[in-house]
């Protein structure tokens, strides 16, 4: 059969597929975002209970594979009277452990942001939650961009895992594509070139973008 | 404590701890093949050759930018088509190989731009040939620094190894799956998957932490 014939064909399934993927490349952004920022400023607290719950759960992310979480999630959590549903619990998986790798960039952005800084609105009278806010997450955020590029890039290859618990994204339509047809390559290889056009023509430009903007906005570029 | 139950914990243990050691074998065996193959990658990258380097750099980029399962996959299915039949393993290891290369060629690459031009110029002026120049100059003075910077990828092979019980590879994930699905218990395979996971790669994360600093150190980077 010609590529045309199967892109005819299949075409559909795989744009199905994609917005799926989409979806859930969105949410578990969202989320690793949101708890890369709260455990990455919780690393840096002052009182070491604090700064160890946040230790645990980065470790406890990192340490362990990104399989292993989410059939532990899917699997286990219903065990405890916890059901998710497998689009829910997908998203979550991802979103928890990129979040955890997440947590170190922001941890690492913020101390990277020079002293001087910190003492000066410290001289302002700035409330800690002001000085955070205000001073030091915007030029942290400059700083830590081109680590979330490469980031999100590893998220999007990660959302591919949630196929395994039969949410019907991307990589689960080529799966269904290539057992019904046997077309192997036509199969995988569309999945394949569309995940790498999504990674290398839209999200990379886009984060580039948005480095230039964000370091044009505090003033260095 | 919830439902878990000692003796099947205890009754499942060995099967785990078996299928760990494939699990490890798998991560080393790739990690192997990334090793070599990173070096030919990166290499290729600087031939003078344009169009080779150019193809090598985007089927790096390629690689690195699309997921390790679908590539998992596409090595395992695609060969049949063409009358190829390779078993789980070969494809797996094909695979998780070639995607940890693309990453390792990276580092490589970083080893190789960080070579001073003045060695580059001192091999033209004693008249060594290419190879000469990159055997006995090159590569020698490329590759420590690059070591320092290989670890994570070992540890990051490692916790990817699960994804290859999607073929039939039976590593630790596999063995879970399989223990889970007979005994219609899920909780303990999979927890103690978890904890074997922690097991190994927090402390040797901590270890090979250590062995880059000593790197490091040696070859007087820092």
């Amino acid at each position: 059969m010609a590529y045309l014939e199967f892109l005819a064909e299949f075409g559909s399934r795989f744009l199905d597929g994609s917005l799926i993927t989409v979806a859930q490349f969105l949410l578990s952004a969202a989320l690793a975002i949101a708890i890369a920022l709260g455990f990455g400023l919780l690393k840096l607290a002052r009182h070491w209970v604090v700064r160890g719950v946040a230790t645990l759960y980065i470790e406890l992310f990192r340490g362990t594979s990104l399989l292993v979480q989410l059939y532990w999630i899917f699997f286990v959590l219903p065990l405890f009277g916890l059901t998710l549903e497998k689009f829910t619990a997908g998203f979550l998986a991802v979103g928890m452990n990129l979040g955890a790798y997440g947590a170190e960039l922001v941890r690492g952005a913020v101390r990277s942001v020079p002293k001087g800084q910190w003492e000066a609105a410290y001289a302002l009278s700035m409330s800690p939650a002001r000085r955070m806010w205000r001073i030091i997450l915007p030029q942290a955020l400059v700083i830590m961009l081109p680590g979330w590029g490469n980031l999100l890039i590893e998220l999007l290859k990660a959302t591919a895992l949630v196929s395994l618990i039969s949410v019907t994204d991307l990589m689960f339509e080529a799966k269904q594509v290539n057992s019904t047809t046997f077309l192997s390559i036509q199969a995988f290889g569309t999945a394949l070139v569309i995940y790498y056009v999504f990674a290398r023509f839209l999200l990379t430009p886009a984060m580039r973008r948005l480095e230039l903007s964000m370091a044009r906005r505090i003033g260095k570029a | 404590m919830f439902d878990w139950r000692w003796d099947f914990a205890w009754e499942i243990l060995p099967r785990l701890i078996v299928a760990t050691g494939n699990t490890l074998i798998a991560a080393g065996a790739g990690y192997l093949i990334a090793i070599v193959l990173g070096l030919v990658l990166a290499l290729a990258q600087r031939t003078p050759l344009r169009s080779l380097s150019w193809i090598v750099r985007e089927f790096v980029e390629f690689i690195r930018s699309t997921p390790l399962v679908l590539q998992i996959f596409f090595v395992f299915y695609v060969g049949p088509q063409f009358g190829v039949r390779l078993d789980p393993w070969t494809a797996g290891m094909i695979a998780i190989g070639l995607h940890y290369s693309a990453y390792l060629s990276e580092v490589y690459r970083g080893g190789f731009e960080a070579v001073p031009k003045g060695q580059w110029e001192a091999c033209t002026s004693l008249s060594m040939s290419m190879r000469q120049t990159y055997v006995r100059v090159i590569i020698p003075q490329a590759l420590p620094p690059s070591v320092a910077g290989m670890g994570n990828y070992l540890v990051g092979i490692f916790k990817d190894t699960p994804m290859l019980s999607v073929i039939g590879v039976a590593e630790l994930m596999h063995a879970a799956n399989a223990i889970g699905s007979e005994n219609y218990r899920f909780l303990e395979p999979f927890t103690l998957v978890g904890i074997i996971f922690l097991a190994i790669s927090l402390p040797s994360a901590g270890l090979i932490k250590l062995f880059e600093s000593w790197v490091r150190r040696r070859i007087g980077i820092d």
